[in-house]
This record gives structure tokens, sequence and C-alpha cells, in this order.
């Protein structure tokens, strides 16, 4: 499945809550750990390297 | 004079005057190496037993002090035991398969090397170097022993390189003084400082890492298990970076202390210094300070570089003179004595008129573009180890923190790629692949190993080409453009792993296989002229015409 940059998330407005809350009280260095961890996990889940390449490029 | 620009672990090969020194014009040997390390020694062992006269120039007479290379891989280990020199290095070595990978006080995971069934040898030892070049020595004095042409000369050292069209020039001191000798070829072997590298002007391009690593070899009698230990962020005093713990023979253990950039090398180099580091790091496995002694101690810098071309005319490079890589994975020696086993067939049917220049040329093709492949991984380990920035730092740690709780995060941990043979895939030397069969023994690879009742696969193989035929009908022997394959027939009726590895679901097939055990093609069936194409392109030469 090629890269969508459509919308695809139900409920656009509780995720990105969720994902603020997640940084809730967070340091910097708190928060970039948890958005590396987080990309991580999402790159792994997707594991397709030519989505994870297209979604690199779009980005930048 | 020769002076020493090293101590020696031990005295293999001493300074003897020879013929050549009083001879009025130049001897004229058909293969000169200079330099008697792993790549130099393994050389000339399998050019002399396939018969072709070679004569090793070293300016010691022996092996370096110190364990250096501690790690070879079963490719390696495959390619000693044809020369020889194997067994004794798997008797003598450490093999080991399991590692563990620390985060600061926490372990992220074990790894198993799972050994595979069916090959002869380990997926790794630890030997110390010197003890790797006097089993190749011992090899080579047996070979001598059986006639094998084979020469080295200890206390020479070569001070000019003279490239001409028809041979080379070499200038070699001696403790009795300079002579000249003539070569039809030159390979250099001689180290990461190549002389003959310099003497010839070539320049040596790549990227220097800002980093030093401490090496304090300890020799105790200690519990740790024979596994390999390497700490990201080590918690004991003083360790820096990363660590690294591993057994080699003779009680002797390799800790490694990564450093960083600005140190003051002298002050690091103090045993008392060593001990301290060394001290808190034992003293945290085991609560209390086992007995131990400094073996050896040395600070590293590295350099991932490559030289440009590996073939200049009649003088080729092979091992670090040619390619450098960060110790990480083991590719150093590892893929040098890679580099001398794809030569020296390579050479031998050059010496013997029959192969054509451009043979050589896919030496250099084949093996830069294993340089290439080593010094990618080789990087990549140590931009892991050493993140450069810091996003590359986070990144880093988001990686170990979830290898200890998430599976999938495991195979991005970086502690160094161990060593495994490139695959020649799409080079010029290699043909076609027509048996739709397992991608592990598809042209290009080495060929994979595998138990024969009471032998192994790879020992079966022809010192020349081999001619696998795997339940199919094939001549006894196949000639073509200077090529004589010789048939290997085998049966993979009541032995599945053959079958696994080398027939997938076809019920038959057939490989030509180089002498350097690489795959060149493979079919279904016996086809008398596809087989002549492929015999052609393993040799360089033009296919003839349908």
């Amino acid at each position: 499945m090629p890269l969508t940059l459509h919308p695809n998330i139900t409920d656009p407005d509780g995720f990105y809550q969720e994902l603020l809350d997640a940084h809730e009280g967070k340091t910097k260095a708190d928060s970039d750990a948890l958005n590396a961890r987080l990309i991580l996990i999402l790159a792994n889940h997707i594991g397709d390297r030519a989505v994870l390449r297209d979604a690199l490029e779009a980005a930048k | 004079m020769v002076a020493a620009r090293y101590q020696t672990a031990v005295t293999l090969y001493p300074y003897q005057k020879v013929a050549d020194q009083a001879a009025s014009t130049p001897a004229r040997h058909p293969v000169v190496i200079i330099g008697g390390g792993p790549v130099g020694l393994a050389l000339a062992l399998d050019l002399g037993q396939r018969g072709t006269p070679a004569l090793v120039l070293d300016d010691h007479e022996g092996p370096g002090l110190g364990s250096k290379a501690i790690c070879f891989a079963k490719r390696t280990l495959d390619i000693a035991t044809r020369l020889g020199a194997g067994a004794a290095m798997v008797e003598k070595g450490v093999v080991w398969s399991l590692g563990k990978v620390f985060h600061g006080d926490g372990k992220v995971f074990e790894f198993d090397l799972l050994p595979e069934d069916g090959h002869r040898n380990p997926a790794f030892i630890n030997l110390q170097q010197p003890y790797f070049e006097t089993f190749l020595f011992d090899a080579i004095r047996r070979a001598q022993a059986g006639g094998a042409p084979i020469e080295v000369r200890g206390g020479n050292r070569v001070t000019d390189v003279r490239p001409a069209e028809d041979q080379v020039g070499l200038t070699v001191d001696t403790p009795d003084g300079p002579y000249a000798v003539e070569a039809d070829w030159v390979i250099a072997c001689d180290g990461a400082r190549s002389p003959t590298r310099d003497m010839l002007g070539l320049s040596f391009d790549g990227r220097v890492f800002e980093d030093s690593f401490l090496i304090a070899d300890v020799k105790m009698q200690a519990p740790f298990p024979t596994e390999r230990w390497f700490w990201f962020d080590p918690p004991f005093k003083g360790a820096g970076q990363s660590a690294l713990l591993h057994k080699q023979p003779d009680d002797i253990w390799r800790i490694d202390f990564q450093l960083g950039w600005d140190i003051d090398r002298e002050e690091e180099l103090k045993p008392q210094r060593i001990c301290a580091r060394v001290d808190e790091m034992l003293s945290a496995q085991t609560g209390e300070v086992p007995e131990y002694a400094l073996e050896w101690t040395s600070i590293y810098t590295f350099q991932c570089r490559r030289m440009q071309a590996f073939r200049h005319g009649r003088v080729l490079f092979a091992g670090d003179s040619a390619h450098q890589v960060s110790p990480f994975g083991a590719r150093g020696a590892n893929s040098g004595v890679q580099d001398a086993e794809n030569l020296a067939w390579k050479l031998d049917l050059m010496c013997n008129g029959l192969a054509e220049d451009a043979l050589l040329d896919t030496y250099a093709e084949e093996r830069e573009y294993a340089a290439d492949e080593n010094i990618l991984n080789s990087t990549r380990s140590t931009d892991f180890m050493t993140p450069k920035s810091e996003i590359s730092q986070v990144f880093r740690n988001a990686v170990l923190e979830l290898a200890a709780r998430a599976p999938f995060a495991r195979p991005l941990v970086n502690s160094g790629r161990l060593s495994v043979p490139c695959v020649y895939d799409g080079l010029t030397l290699f043909g076609e692949d027509h048996l739709d069969g397992p991608p592990a023994t598809r042209p290009g690879t080495p060929a994979v190993d595998c138990k024969l009742g009471q032998t192994f696969l790879l020992e079966r193989l022809h010192p020349g080409f081999t001619l696998l035929a795997i339940d199919a009908d094939t001549p006894e022997q196949i000639e073509a453009g200077g090529l004589l394959a010789r048939r290997l027939e085998l049966s993979a009726q009541t032995n599945p792993l053959l079958a696994e590895r080398y027939l997938g679901n076809a019920p038959s097939a057939v490989y030509l296989i180089r002498p350097d055990q690489h795959i060149v093609a493979r079919w279904p069936t016996f086809d008398h002229e596809a087989v002549k194409r492929a015999s052609h392109i393993a040799i360089g030469k033009a296919a003839p015409c349908p």
C-alpha cells in the first residue's frame, strides 16, 4: 500500500489530544526520547521500506 | 640494515642469506608477496599448493606482538581448512556463539549466533593473531615438505618498487645489505600503513572517526562464561561510552573501552590507570577484583577507507593495505583472507597462461565491492556506537530502551555486524541462475557447507573448478576456454539438508563452482552449451557465439 497523505485517522482531534497528553509535563529530553520511540514503533509497524522512504521524504 | 618497526611475538622465519643476494642479474620470480601477515601467508600457501611459486618478503622474522585481530569468522576458517590450517585454529581457538548486550545497568537482550547444522566450522572463534599466523606458517612448512614452491624470507625489507610493462623491479634491504629481484606480479599485503602504497604514491582515502579505544588484554582465571558482553554507556567508572569483554585462548580476556577523542594517550596507557578501569569493570561483575595481569595494551583510533583501485598493473593490493575498516564486526583480517583466496586461483591461472589479463581486473572488481560492503557495515556500527549528533544519540538510546522490552528493536542494535562473506551478485564472472533454487546458493554466493556422511561438502569440492551434480547426469569433466571443471556427484535423496541448501523444490541441480568456492551458475539439469558459456564467463573470457 503506498503512503497516504490523505486523511486516514478517525477522530483526528481525539488523536491529537492523546499525542499531546503523552508529552504532558515532560522535559524536552524526555519528550525527544518519547518521540524517537514512537517513530521507531510506528516505522516497525509499517515495515514496508518504500512507504518509510516516502514518509521520510514527505516529512522533509 | 633492517631496523625493527615493532616487536615480534615469536620467530617463525629467521633471516637467512639466499643465492638471490649474490646474483649478478636480479632473479626473476612469478609472484612476490610483500608482507607475511595473515593475508600474505594465506596467499602464499594457496598459490604454492596450486603449484605456482610464491616468494614472501617480510621485514620482520615473525608475527607482531599483541593479540590484534582476535575474531575469526567461519568463512576464514573454511578457507584455512582448505589450506590445511583450519583444524589447528579451531582446536586452539575459543568457540563462542552467545552474546549479551547491556545498556547502563540493565541487560538489553542476548543473542545466539545459532550454529546451523551440517557445517564443519563454527560461526566464530576467538584466537590471537600470532597463533593464526603461526598455524598458517606451520601449514606452509608442511606444504614445503611436500614440494610446494613457497619461500618466506624474513628480515627482507622492500625499499623500492619499480613497476614496468613486463615486470616489477624490487630493491630489498637485508642485514647483509640490499639486493634486487624482479617479479611478474607483486602483491602488497603490507598492512594499513602499506609502505608499498606510499612508494608508489597512491592515496588511501576515507573517513577518520574521532574516537579512541583502549584495549586491555588481561590474563586471569575468571568465572565469566564464554560470551561476548557489550555495554553501551557502561555503569562502571571510567569505562567511557562503551565497553567489551570477550574471551581468548590461554585465559586471556579482551577488554575494550571507548574513551572518546580528546584524551592524553600517554597518560591513558599508564598501567595504573588501565588497571583502575579494569578493576572497576571486573568488580562490577563479581563484587571483587580477581587476580589478573595486563598482557597487552594499546590505544587505537580508526579509519574506514580504501584505495580507489586494488590493481595497479602488475602490483595488486590485498588486505589492510587496500582497505581499512573499524574493528567492529571483525571485518579486517577476515576480509583480507578472502582477498587472498580470491586472488590466488586467478594468479595461478595467469601464471600458467590459462587466463587473460582481464581476469586480474575482476580481483579488483570483486574485492573493491566487498570492501565497500565491509566499510558500509563498519561505518553504520560506528555511527550507532558513537552517535555523531544530539538527535542520533536520542534515537540510539530509544532503540536500546525499546530493545529491552520489544523484540522488533533488537535487530536495530548495532555493536558490530559480524563478518560474513560478500555475495558477488551480478558481477562480471558470474553466470545464469536457471534453477529457481534456494537464494543462499545463488550465483555469487560462497558455497554453503553441508554434512555428507563422514565428510563435508566444502572439503569435497575440487581445488580447481567443480561441476557439482546433485541427482543429475553430467560428464566426469568439462573443458572450455582453458578451464577444466571436474565433477562431484552427489545425491540428495537421503540427505534432506543438501536438498534444502542446493535444490529447494527442484528434483536435481548442476552447479559450476570456482576454486574459491563461490558459485558461478546453476541449472536444473546438465546443458553442455550453457556450462561451456558459464565456464568462459567464469575466467573472464568472451563466451563463444552460440
